[in-house]
């Protein structure tokens, strides 16, 4: 037995399993959301009736949400620095901040829905601009909700002094991917929707 | 020795209540493992018996025991029942019991999120067969869903499905479906993160390997079909035009989406009974697998080239010449890695001290049934040829001798195979054998003469047809061969009954088999190892048993 060599056993460098998990959440996520993209690629100038695009998309307050969805994700990054450094006053503060500027990224696009909806009468069965508009930053919208979540339920457990560094940097660290992806998301469908889209 | 208790432990002095209730509440990969490959067993049986009305019905021309919307019904939910509620759920039961055991961990990554799993296909699957009862809706018109296991649009407009069928469809695969992706994520974080000390890449057992890859497709496939589906559910309820033609909608887009997922998924269900051929073949034959490395290598290939092979569900469709003629060899170029496949499995056998127990006889039958599936569907990637046969009953025949001679084959040699190692008993050796020839002349008989009905011309999905023009014939051969299906399942269900009363003793290893599976004992501990166990070659148990020539001194 003892003519075995264990000199060729690997020591234990696994990746956390946390990390493995949500980054093929992040994976499925993609793919969902291709789906989506391809339908507004696939539809863009295919509506058989108005509203246009370019009837009614204002570009200013979506550079400014776009702004603050983007901003976002630097203010959780230093979210997370202050919580490495056991800085429980600035994690605090730039969580809540982070929180600030995704509500405001919502408001702002129930700003733009509101004046769709109201000024112009577009809605998800008006057309297939409308169909493939409201799925995809629908979707989107949804998904930065969930991560509002997730990012107040971690500030009010702080608040009330139930988040340790050592135990709890790694779930931080994970609803932060999440948030990246959600940005991330952003940037693809601005694309989509607010550049490739208004072609004429 | 035949009457010693399998469970050692108190649960045979507890109720039947409770025992049913621990088993409820668990979070262990292997009750988790074994009620996934359960369930679908009961489904296998529940979507047997659909396609057994639809053989009646076939038996003779101008038959009139199926209604035609009876008949839609039927293969719908044969369709849909076979693929996502006994395929996916018994591969993936298959991948919970034994991936932690195979790498020597003590359960999955995410126990709960593996029970949540489970239980979400469950539910999805009841929620597919309420519609039975539900299906109706307000309108009293509907019962199961009839829009065949695809669902091509427009037919599942408002305009054409009325009722709810449509609807439980939809619900129901998708909440089964967000089942597989929780069980896929837990398989990568498990298989990535949970490997016992020395088992690299290149030493983990292939089953692991094709795991690993099915674990990556269910991630990117399902989800798109998921997307589809809301796609779907925001035409029906909310006035979208996503499929809808007056709108300019296009119908192509869905089978579009749909076959993206739905040619990976036919290698999620293919690649897991790769991984068991895997596994079994090398054990008795004596030999080790031939070509490790080229199996992993074709494995990822296969993976690879499986997403861009989706359009040739679609060449009848009337797409460009030039689209079609990429995805024509791109079909072609995903038979190379399979047929590399096909050769080291005979390369292992060939010169092997070959042992026929029964699961190596299903083994023996999945290479041949698979072989000529794969040649039918290496025709079909021929555009012309598929116009002419596309929807026919050559594509029925060539799909049941995949999935059917290929997938359930495998899983029938896996059952036998790993039974032991769950339960502690042998699986009768004698009956197994009646059940493997059973299947095999059932198989032959029902699905052979369904390539000839159909380059006869004989469509499929239609309910019946006229006498005269050469199909009785071999509608009633393919309808003959369903008794000795029949009679395999009833074998088959019997002999698990019977053997977990008063089966062969099994002990830890049955087979001298190499795997770290078979370092424990038989059913494992509730924490699989008493002492994580070390891996040092691809069969880690022959190095132990045979200290004098371990494989890790020729790596």
């Amino acid at each position: 037995m003892t003519s075995i060599p264990h000199t060729n056993l690997i020591p234990s460098s696994a990746p956390s399993r946390g990390k493995v998990g949500m980054a093929c959440l992040i994976f499925a996520e993609c793919w969902f959301f291709a789906g989506f993209i391809v339908a507004y690629l696939f539809y863009i100038g295919k509506s058989s009736s108005g509203p246009m695009p370019r009837e009614v998309i204002d570009i200013k307050p979506v550079l400014v949400n776009s702004a603050a969805l983007i901003a976002s994700s630097f203010t959780v990054i230093a979210a997370l620095r202050g919580l490495a450094r056991s800085h429980m006053g600035s994690f605090r503060f730039w969580m809540a901040l982070t929180i600030v500027l995704g509500s405001y990224f919502i408001y702002g696009t129930a700003m733009e829905w509101r004046g769709f909806i109201v000024d112009h009468h577009l809605t998800i069965s008006t057309n297939l601009f409308g169909t493939t508009y409201y799925s995809l930053v629908g979707f989107h919208a949804f998904h930065v909700i969930v991560g509002l979540c997730l990012l107040t339920t971690i500030l009010v457990l702080s608040l009330m002094g139930h988040i340790h560094v050592v135990r709890d940097y790694l779930r931080v660290e994970l609803v932060s991917w999440y948030w990246h992806f959600v940005d991330a998301v952003w940037i693809v469908v601005f694309t989509t929707v607010y550049i490739v889209g208004m072609r004429p | 020795m035949t009457t010693a208790p399998i469970h050692p432990t108190s649960e045979t002095s507890i109720g039947f209540g409770s025992r049913v209730h621990s088993w409820v509440i668990s979070v262990d990969h292997k009750k988790l493992g074994m009620m996934y490959i359960g369930a679908g067993l009961i489904f296998f049986m529940l979507g047997g018996i659909e396609a057994t009305l639809m053989r009646l019905q076939l038996m003779k021309p101008l038959n009139d025991m199926l209604t035609p919307h009876g008949f839609n019904q039927m293969f719908t939910m044969h369709g849909t029942t076979m693929v996502f509620l006994v395929g996916m759920p018994v591969l993936l039961g298959f991948g919970n019991y034994l991936i932690p055991l195979m790498i020597g961990a003590r359960d999955m990554a995410f126990p709960r999120l593996n029970a949540f799993g489970l239980w979400l296909f469950i539910f999805g699957g009841l929620l597919l067969y309420y519609s039975f009862i539900g299906g109706d809706g307000l309108y009293g018109m509907g019962g199961a869903p009839d829009v065949g296991w695809f669902a091509y649009s427009p037919l599942t407009s408002k305009a054409f499905s009325v009722g709810h069928a449509t609807d439980y469809w939809i619900l129901g695969i998708m909440v089964s479906g967000f089942g597989s992706m929780t069980t896929a994520i837990n398989f990568m974080a498990t298989i990535l993160c949970m490997r016992c000390p020395g088992m690299t890449f290149m030493r983990m057992p292939l089953f692991v390997w094709l795991m690993f890859t099915v674990g990556i497709l269910v991630l990117l496939a399902l989800p798109v079909l998921t997307g589809a589906q809301v796609m779907l559910l925001f035409d029906r309820f909310l006035g979208a035009h996503f499929f809808d033609p007056q709108q300019q909608g296009s119908v192509i887009f869905w089978q579009h989406l749909f076959w993206f997922f739905g040619h990976p998924e036919v290698y999620i269900l293919i690649l897991p009974a790769f991984g068991m051929i895997c596994e079994i073949i090398p054990v008795f034959s004596r030999k080790v697998i031939f070509g490790y490395p080229l199996m992993v290598a074709a494995t990822l290939s296969i993976a690879f080239i499986s997403l861009g092979v989706w359009v040739h569900h679609m060449f009848s469709v009337g797409l460009p010449p030039w689209l079609n003629s990429i995805f024509a060899a791109s079909t072609f170029l995903i038979a190379v890695p399979t047929g590399m496949k096909m050769f080291n499995w005979i390369g292992t056998m060939w010169g092997g001290n070959i042992r026929f127990t029964v699961s190596m006889m299903f083994a023996t039958g999945f290479l041949v049934m698979f072989l000529f599936g794969g040649l039918t569907g290496i025709m079909l990637a021929v555009v012309p040829f598929d116009w002419q046969l596309s929807d026919s009953y050559f594509v029925v025949g060539h799909f049941h001798y995949v999935l059917f001679g290929g997938t359930m084959l495998a899983v029938f040699s896996a059952v036998f195979y790993w039974f032991p190692k769950a339960t502690g008993r042998l699986l009768s050796e004698p009956m197994g054998k009646w059940t493997f020839w059973m299947f095999m002349i059932g198989l032959t008989l029902t699905f052979f003469p369904m390539h000839l009905s159909g380059v006869l011309g004989m469509p499929r999905r239609v309910y019946t047809y006229q006498p005269g023009r050469g199909f009785e014939l071999w509608n009633l051969i393919s309808s003959s061969g369903v008794p000795f299906q029949i009679v395999g399942v009833l074998l088959l269900v019997t002999n698990i009954i019977k053997s977990l009363i008063n089966g062969r003793v099994a002990g830890p290893d049955p087979w001298d088999a190499w795997t770290l599976e078979w370092a424990t004992s038989s059913p494992p501990p509730s924490e699989n190892f008493p002492k994580i166990p070390t891996c040092t070659s691809p069969r880690p148990l022959w190095d132990r048993k045979h200290p004098e020539d371990p494989d890790c001194f020729y790596e």
